[in-house]
């Protein structure tokens, strides 16, 4: 059934999201450290376990696919509801702070890459 | 009887932006086809098209919520929002695998690590030029420099001023925004195209907003790789910045 996709992907979410909670929470931010990385990775463990004992169904696949796909237009959802006015009325200092660090992170991402693919144990 | 329709559709908001939303896909789709010659994906067009949206709802109600401040379109606020943004993210995780995951680790924690330094670093220097001198103003801009939930948790932590703390949420949407679009554009120059590079780049971008909409517009199947390490980039830099930085900071200026 399509809403034990759902309910797999929702039970990942939630167990996910409170770790996440509860780490900050340890390390005394005020923020999510993480959630959504666990809850993915519970997923990932989850569906591939429950796929080898034989419990996965095409239907309960679809329940997760369809979220899947909604991806892109919830993303498309997201852009319009940001703050762009602010963004852009918000001086130059905001805007050079904005795009050169993101900028100067863009360039090094071969190089990073290419450390970390050479260190790898 | 418009104020009935207004209100009728203020109960179904929701309903109303998977449609509007649904309308934003399909013309995308055709200006993707038609101007573009498939040039330029759809996604990006479609996530642009959003932003200028949102400028415009933003000029036209001075509001902070884009285009959803305007009651016709409130619920695109529910559907973008984190909740179901998150869902969908996690979703994305199917397609991924998880032993390129377990292999590019390390890559993704170096440049997270490398990621928040750089931008910490960088903003802290433009602010600088820009006659910022003390410490706390520095602090708070560059915090922002990482993402617009890093520069208000820093600003709180150690005492800035509410204009400090709004020029680092606009520094971070700045970011965020300069990210996605500018993201598909320059994919093919950094080798943005597998999944190692997306991890590194999720790490090193940072910004949950920029990235996954920057990967959508991209590729869609690198987006579970890039998220899986940007959602640990606010938690490290709301870590690291208010404590370890903001030390160093005042070591350094004072």
């Amino acid at each position: 059934m399509i809403i034990y996709g759902v309910a797999l992907l929702a039970f990942s979410f939630i167990v996910g999201q409170l770790l996440g909670e509860v780490l900050g929470k340890c390390i005394g931010v005020n923020a999510n450290v993480g959630g959504v990385g666990f809850a993915m990775l519970i997923l990932m463990l989850l569906s591939d376990w429950l796929h080898r004992k034989g419990r996965w169904s095409i239907t309960s696949n679809q329940g997760i696919q369809f979220w899947n796909q909604m991806y892109i237009p919830i993303i498309v959802a997201m852009a319009a509801t940001q703050n762009v006015r602010v963004a852009v009325s918000s001086g130059l200092v905001a805007i050079l702070v904005g795009i050169i660090p993101a900028v100067i992170c863009f360039v090094s991402i071969p190089w990073i890459a290419k450390f970390a693919k050479h260190r790898l144990p | 009887m418009s104020e009935q329709i207004l209100g009728f559709l203020d109960k179904n908001a929701l309903i109303m932006a998977f449609l509007i939303v649904g309308l934003i896909m399909y013309s995308s789709t055709l200006i993707s086809r038609r101007l573009t010659k498939g040039k330029i994906p759809m996604p990006a067009i479609a996530i642009i098209l959003g932003l200028i949206m949102a400028y415009l709802g933003g000029m036209y109600t001075q509001g902070e919520k884009g285009i959803a401040d305007v009651r016709l379109f409130s619920g695109l606020a529910i559907m973008g929002g984190s909740m179901f943004r998150d869902f969908a993210i996690v979703a994305t995780a199917l397609g991924a695998s998880l032993l390129v995951i377990k292999k590019a680790g390390w890559a993704g924690a170096v440049s997270l690590c490398a990621g928040v330094t750089l931008s910490f670093v960088f903003g802290v220097w433009i602010a600088f030029l820009f006659g910022y001198k003390d410490v706390i103003s520095l602090t708070t801009i560059g915090a922002g420099a990482c993402t617009y939930i890093v520069g208000p948790v820093t600003g709180a932590a150690i005492g800035a001023s509410s204009d400090l703390i709004a020029l680092s949420i606009a520094t971070g949407v700045v970011k965020a925004i300069i990210v996605a679009i500018g993201t598909p554009v320059a994919a093919k120059y950094i080798g943005l195209n597998n999944p190692h590079t997306a991890m590194v780049f999720g790490g090193m971008m940072g910004t949950n907003t920029g990235v996954m909409a920057g990967l959508a517009a991209t590729d869609p199947s690198l987006v579970p790789y890039g998220a899986i390490t940007a959602t640990f980039y606010t938690g490290l830099g709301c870590l690291i910045c208010p404590s370890v930085f903001y030390l160093l900071m005042q070591g350094l200026f004072s």
